[in-house]
């Protein structure tokens, strides 16, 4: 669907017209991209990120694939390999490098595109499949993310791999099982590490096909905005090229410095040494820590440290773990308030920002070492993470009471009398 | 039935299957030493209980004990001086100090984990620190009095 007053794809060169009669694959760009897309005129920075994150996927596609040009997923020279790439392989330093901070940005888009999300309520009717699949896209990019790390096959590779499948043990009955299945052995080994590849290789993939799917979802209701006023007419929107193109442009290129500052003066700052120590099985780190952007996550795992009832503390942080994320796939439905912007939502705004602080710790948490008072830390902040979801968001929907909204997007952005105020602001 | 083939593949190959179970040979072992050796590509300690530790491990009533088992529930009868356990920390994994030579172990004789501080006892339960069960005891058998067959 399209709003009726968008630009309609009309060729001039005669090769365009002949292909758009056969493939509208064109069309369908300008359709998407182009300006034949109208999205609201009023998007802030914030909406930036859904195309950063687009861009972030290729580059790993891209950097990745030619990684595996190079590298060995075999278990006697797998952690070689990639020394091998670093040292003698022309610009392997770079492409590896770049592979490895992408990721990082990777995730540090995702997490303020999810944020976005929270905090103007981007979920809400009738956006909630937008939604779902940028959650399933995320559990993906976990995944593909875990996996790849355990390539280089150091020691962090080889620890991290053998914890979190470690996780798949507490499952009752089946667990076990399930683990040498998974693993191909009795502990991560050759099958493990080969399997890993190939799903690595596969997975970006799968997101890709769940990406375009998210965008499709997307073009039905068209794109939120800052004020989650639904578009109302023609004046309350821009073509996407020239207005966000340009605008995504521009953030794009941030992105770009950052990536660039990362890979060329602290190309190792988001990684963990221990990594560059060959996987040795009969020899555990000090301190096993996953990737930073597992950190909240695994601060949760580790917070169950008692059973309950008859249920075991590990099986608890295990369900724990992914409940803090399968938690947001219900979040459409336990956010019952009609308004979506959190600009317009004060007491709803402030318990973003404290789930904010809260996310943060948890970062922090999942970092630092299993001891006290890191524990009792991480227990109180998994508490508050899943009451903010199941109790407080609820709760602030049916008790808050929101501020005006304003007529539309246009009044939002120029104020109620229109051309007078249009020309005052020009 | 089409679909067995491919979820059968990813279960441990014939190879792997072949090194599930090991033989050790006791006879160089010590009273009073352990050996570290591995299984499964895991850390695996044997260790040759002496009497006094043998009697230590008896003595500790069972409400001392965060994950309650005896040394006669630990080891096979006629051969309770045979302490065999994984050894991986029940915590989050590491390997445990002890079976060498001068190496610490632990405020109850056994075990000692560097990584978060837990210990073990001579029967390798768990008595203190953050570990929630006992170092587990892998499936075993005595093929003869020097040697054990493991898996």
């Amino acid at each position: 669907m399209s709003f009726p007053w968008a630009k309609e794809y009309a060729p001039k060169a005669p090769v365009m017209k002949w292909l758009d009669d056969r493939l509208p694959l064109p069309r369908f760009v300008y359709n998407a991209v182009g300006a034949g897309y109208p999205v609201p005129r009023n998007l802030n920075y914030f909406w930036n990120f859904g195309v950063l994150a687009g861009v972030a996927l290729m580059i790993q596609i891209v950097t990745g694939i030619v990684l595996a040009m190079h590298y060995s997923a075999n278990t006697l020279v797998a952690f070689d390999s990639v020394e091998h790439i670093m040292r003698d392989v022309n610009s392997g330093w770079l492409l590896r490098y770049l592979h490895a901070n992408g990721a990082s940005m990777f995730f540090i888009v995702i997490y303020i595109h999810i944020f976005r999300g929270f905090f103007f309520s981007s979920y809400k009717a009738p956006r909630e499949m937008i939604w779902l699949l940028g959650v399933t896209i995320f559990l993906l990019m976990m995944a593909t993310a875990f996996m790849g790390y355990v390539l280089p096959w150091g020691q962090m590779s080889f620890w991290g791999a053998q914890v979190i499948t470690g996780l798949f043990e507490a499952i009752p009955l089946v667990g076990p099982a399930l683990k040498e299945w998974l693993l191909g052995g009795f502990s991560p080994d050759q099958a493990a590490l080969n399997r890993f590849f190939s799903l690595h290789y596969l997975l970006p993939f799968v997101i890709l096909g769940a990406v375009i799917l998210h965008i499709w979802a997307l073009h039905i209701p068209g794109s939120s905005n800052p004020t989650g006023v639904e578009i109302k007419t023609a004046e309350d929107t821009v073509p996407f090229h020239p207005y966000y193109t340009s605008k995504d442009g521009f953030g794009l290129g941030v992105f770009l410095i950052i990536l660039t500052i990362l890979v060329g003066f602290l190309p190792n700052m988001l990684g963990h040494p221990d990594n560059y120590i060959p996987a040795n099985p009969l020899s555990t780190p000090a301190h096993i820590v996953p990737e930073w952007y597992f950190w909240p996550f695994y601060a949760i795992l580790r917070a169950f440290t008692v059973d309950f009832f008859f249920i075991p503390a590990k099986l608890l942080g295990v369900l724990a773990m992914f409940g803090s994320i399968l938690v947001w796939f219900i979040l459409p439905w336990l956010d019952t308030s009609p308004v979506r912007s959190g600009l317009y939502r004060p007491l709803f705004r402030k318990f973003f920002w404290v789930l904010v602080i809260d996310m943060a710790f948890l970062f922090y948490l999942g970092g630092a070492p299993a001891e006290e008072p890191y524990v009792m830390m991480s227990q109180l902040a998994s508490a508050y993470y899943f009451a903010h979801f199941l109790i407080i968001l609820p709760l602030v929907s049916m008790i808050e009471k929101p501020k005006p909204l304003p007529g539309s997007i246009t009044e939002a952005v120029l104020g109620k009398s229109e051309p007078t105020a249009a020309a005052a602001l020009a | 039935m089409a679909v067995k083939p491919l979820v059968a593949q990813m279960a441990p190959s014939a190879d792997v299957q072949r090194q599930a179970s090991i033989e050790v040979d006791l006879s160089a072992i010590q009273p009073g030493q352990a050996i570290k050796t591995s299984w499964r590509k895991q850390p695996l300690f044997v260790r040759n209980l002496l009497p006094a530790e043998i009697d230590a491990a008896n003595k500790t009533p069972a409400s001392d004990l965060r994950d309650p088992q005896t040394l006669a529930e630990r080891t096979i009868p006629g051969h309770e001086n045979w302490l065999i356990t994984l050894a991986v920390c029940t915590h989050l994994g590491c390997v445990p100090l002890g079976a060498a030579e001068g190496e610490n172990k632990g405020e109850y004789g056994g075990y000692f984990c560097p990584c978060h501080g837990s210990h073990y006892d001579t029967a390798g339960r768990i008595r203190k620190g953050p570990a929630p069960t006992n170092l587990k005891v892998p499936e075993y058998s005595f093929a003869s009095d020097t040697l054990v067959k493991i898996g």
